[in-house]
C-alpha cells in the first residue's frame, strides 16, 4: 500500500475518541507492526488501557509490553530530572527542559505513552561551558570522541554532542538555542528562556510556555534533516494543539508569538502537515492569517513540493509501506536540513567531509570482515 | 520442517493477528553464502553462515520475545511441568541444562520452554512457548542415542556456541501448549563428572539473587517485578543438583513429584 493510506489503521488508533474495540485482528496486526516501527505502540497501549477497550488477548500482550517499556522510561526520567534539577540549582545556572521530558514534566497528554530516550535541556549560550562542566561533575560525559564531530557541533549547531551518564547510561542533549545560530532563521533563545515557566515541585527546572513549546516542536520537525521519528513528532504536535487550544485565546497568542520570533513559516508548515496526517482541528482561515502576518504565500509550488516530501518522509520505515517517493523525500529533506543550518560554502565542505568519511569507514569495515 | 511438523498452522497471515512477522533469507554477496534474520524488514543481527539458518530462526525468535514480550517477567531458564507443578531450571551455559531438560521431557515431563520462562508478575503462572530444544555439542549425540524416535533438525557446525541441533518438542507438550503452570521448584542443575548425585537445598536469598541475575527485563518491571520474584522464591523449594549420571538425576526429580 502506498503512502498515508497504508498508515490509516495506525493513525485511526492515535486520534482522540478512536474506537479501539472496533478493530479486528487483521487491523490489529497492522497497527502493532506499524506502531512498533514508529515508536508509537506504547501510546496506543496507554489509550487502550485508559478507555478499557476490549482488545483481543493476543494483541493486548503486545500493547502491555510497549506500555510497560514507556512506564519504565518515565520512571527513570523522573529520577534523572531530580538529579539534574539539583545539579543546575547548585551550579546556579538557569535551565529549561525541552521536548518529551518537558511534556512529561508539564503533565501533558503528549507525554502519555511517549517514549523518551534522551533528555533535552537548554541553557543560556554564555553559560554553556559551566553547564557542561556541572553535568560532567555529575557523571555525564561526551559520548562522541570524534574531533570533527565535536568541532562541527560546537561551531555550527544549537546543541553540543550527546552526553551519556557513565554508570546509568542516560543521555542528555544540552542546547543553547532551539535552532542553529548560523541558520536561516536567527532566534534569540533568551526570549524563550525569559518566558519559560517554573514547575511547582522543582527548584530550578523550567519548561517553555505553551506557545513557545509548540513553536519549538514545529521548528524541530521542519528543520530536522532526519525524520526517523517524524511521525511521533507529528503526533506530539497534534496532542499539544488539541490540549493547549482548550484555552480560547491560544491561537491568537500563538500567531503573535510566531510572528514576533520569526517562526511563522515553520509553524505554518508543521501544522499543515499535522492537520493533514492527524485531522488536527485548526480555526478556519487561521493558517492563511498566519501566512499573511508572517509575509509569505500560503499557496506556492515550493510549499506543495515540500509537503509531499514530508508526507512521504514521516512514514515509518516498514515493508508494508512501500513508497517510491520516500527515499527521495528523505534525501531532499536531509539536504534541506543542512541547507537551513549553515551557509552554502560550509555546507559543501561539511557534506564532502561526511561523504569521504562514509567511503573511508565502510572500506575499513570491509577489511575487517 | 520436521521440528514444527505437528504445530498448528494459523490461517493465512493476511487474515489474522501474528505476534511477529519474521523471515530468514539467503543473502548473496562476495565470499561464503550467508543468511539474514528479519522482523518486519528490520535486521537486528549481522548475517550468519547459511548452514546456521535454522538455528538463526530460533535465536531470532528468542530475540523477538526478549525485546517485545515485557508483559511477562522473562527469565533465562528451562521450565517443565509434571502433575500440575512446574520446575524452573536456571543455569549458565555449559552446565548441561538443555540436556537435562531434553531428558526430563523424554521421561514424561511436559516442556514449557528450554530457554525462556514467561512468568506472569501477578499470578506467578508460567506461559508455555512450545518450541524445539536447542542442543549443543556432545549432548546432540547423547540425545540422539537416548531418544532415537525423537525428531531432530539440521546440524549447524562451527557456530558461536559450537555445533547446534534442535530437537522437536514432545507431542504431549505441544498438545498442552495453551496451558500455563505454577512453579513448585527451582533447581540449579550442574553436570559434574565423578561426583555421583548431590542435592543441597539452596538458601532462599541466594536463589532469589540467582533468579534475578537470570532475568532479562527486571528494569521494565521495577519494584513490582522484584516483589514477584520474591513471592516466587518463597513459594517454591530450591535445590542445587549436581550429577554425573543423567538417570540418577531423573530419578531424584521423579521422586520429588511423589512428595507433597
Amino acid at each position: 500500500m502506498n503512502g498515508l493510506a497504508g498508515l490509516e489503521p495506525l493513525l485511526q488508533t492515535l486520534k482522540p475518541g478512536a474506537d479501539l474495540g472496533a478493530l479486528g485482528e487483521r487491523e490489529w496486526d497492522l497497527v502493532v507492526r506499524l506502531g512498533r516501527a514508529s515508536d508509537l505502540l506504547a501510546r496506543i497501549g496507554q489509550r487502550a488501557e485508559a478507555h478499557q477497550a476490549p482488545v483481543p488477548a493476543r494483541v493486548a500482550v503486545h500493547l502491555q509490553s510497549a506500555s510497560l517499556l514507556a512506564e519504565r522510561q518515565h520512571r527513570e526520567l523522573a529520577l534523572e530530572l531530580r538529579v539534574i534539577d539539583q545539579v543546575f540549582v547548585e551550579a546556579g545556572i538557569p535551565v529549561v527542559v525541552l521536548k518529551g521530558a518537558a511534556y512529561a514534566l508539564a503533565g501533558l497528554d503528549a507525554a502519555d505513552g511517549r517514549m523518551v530516550s534522551d533528555i533535552d535541556l537548554m541553557v543560556p549560550p554564555e553559560l554553556l561551558p559551566q553547564a557542561e562542566s556541572a553535568l560532567m561533575m555529575a557523571g555525564w560525559i561526551s559520548a562522541n570522541r570524534d574531533a570533527y564531530d565535536q568541532r562541527y557541533y560546537r561551531t555550527w549547531m544549537h546543541e553540543i554532542p550527546p552526553m551519556r551518564h557513565i554508570s546509568r547510561g542516560t543521555v542528555i542533549d544540552l542546547h543553547h538555542n532551539i535552532l542553529p545560530p548560523t541558520g536561516r532563521i536567527k532566534l534569540d533563545a533568551g526570549r524563550l528562556m525569559e518566558a519559560a515557566l517554573p514547575l511547582p515541585s522543582f527548584a530550578g527546572l523550567r519548561v517553555l510556555a505553551p506557545v513557545d513549546m509548540l513553536l519549538h516542536s514545529a521548528a524541530h520537525l521542519t528543520h530536522e534533516g532526519e525524520l526517523d521519528t517524524g511521525l511521533r513528532g507529528v503526533v506530539d504536535l497534534d496532542a499539544l494543539v488539541r490540549e493547549f487550544s482548550q484555552d480560547g485565546s491560544y491561537f491568537d497568542r500563538l500567531l503573535h508569538r510566531a510572528v514576533e520570533l520569526n517562526l511563522g513559516l515553520p509553524l505554518f508548515q508543521a501544522l499543515r502537515l499535522t492537520r493533514h496526517v492527524m485531522s488536527t482541528p485548526l480555526p478556519s482561515g487561521w493558517l492563511e492569517q498566519l501566512a499573511q502576518a508572517s509575509g509569505f504565500h500560503a499557496q506556492s509550488t515550493r510549499q506543495a513540493w515540500l509537503e509531499r516530501c514530508w508526507e512521504a518522509a514521516v512514514l515509518p520505515r516498514h515493508p508494508l509501506l512501500t513508497n517510491r517517493l520516500a527515499p527521495v523525500a528523505r534525501s531532499v529533506l536531509y539536504l534541506r536540513g543542512h541547507w537551513l543550518r549553515m551557509p552554502p560554502g560550509l555546507l559543501l565542505r561539511h557534506l564532502s567531509r561526511k561523504a569521504m568519511r562514509a567511503v573511508f569507514v565502510s572500506g575499513a569495515d570491509r577489511e575487517k570482515t | 520442517m520436521a521440528l514444527y511438523a505437528r504445530h498448528e498452522v494459523l490461517p493465512a497471515a493476511e487474515d489474522g493477528f501474528s505476534d511477529f512477522h519474521v523471515a530468514v533469507l539467503a543473502r548473496r554477496g562476495s565470499g561464503r553464502a550467508k543468511c539474514v534474520f528479519q522482523m518486519d524488514g528490520f535486521e537486528p543481527f549481522t548475517p550468519l553462515a547459511i548452514n546456521e539458518a535454522f538455528a538463526f530462526f530460533e535465536w531470532g525468535l528468542n530475540w523477538c520475545v526478549t525485546s517485545h514480550c515485557h508483559r511477562w517477567i522473562t527469565l533465562h531458564a528451562a521450565v517443565l511441568e509434571r502433575d500440575g507443578r512446574a520446575v524452573l531450571l536456571p543455569a549458565p551455559p555449559g552446565s548441561g541444562k538443555s540436556t537435562f531438560c531434553a531428558a526430563l521431557m523424554m521421561d514424561g515431563w511436559r516442556l514449557l520452554s528450554d530457554e525462556m520462562v514467561l512468568l506472569d508478575p501477578q499470578t506467578l503462572q508460567v506461559t508455555p512457548s512450545s518450541r524445539p530444544i536447542s542442543l549443543k555439542n556432545r549432548s546432540i549425540d547423547l540425545m540422539k542415542t537416548r531418544a532415537p524416535e525423537a525428531r531432530f533438525g539440521p546440524m549447524a557446525h562451527d557456530t558461536l556456541k559450537g555445533t547446534v541441533c534442535h530437537m522437536a518438542i514432545s507431542d504431549e507438550s505441544l498438545e498442552k501448549a495453551q496451558l500455563p503452570a505454577a512453579p513448585a521448584w527451582v533447581v540449579f542443575p550442574r553436570y559434574q563428572p565423578g561426583t555421583g548425585l548431590s542435592v543441597v537445598p539452596r538458601g532462599k536469598a541466594s536463589a532469589l539473587a540467582e533468579l534475578f541475575s537470570n532475568c532479562f527485563n527486571h528494569q521494565v518491571h521495577g519494584r513490582d517485578g522484584f516483589r514477584a520474584l520474591v513471592r516466587l522464591t518463597e513459594q517454591v523449594k530450591t535445590f542445587d543438583l549436581a550429577y554425573d549420571d543423567l538417570d540418577g538425576a531423573l530419578g531424584w526429580m521423579a521422586a520429588q513429584v511423589e512428595l507433597p
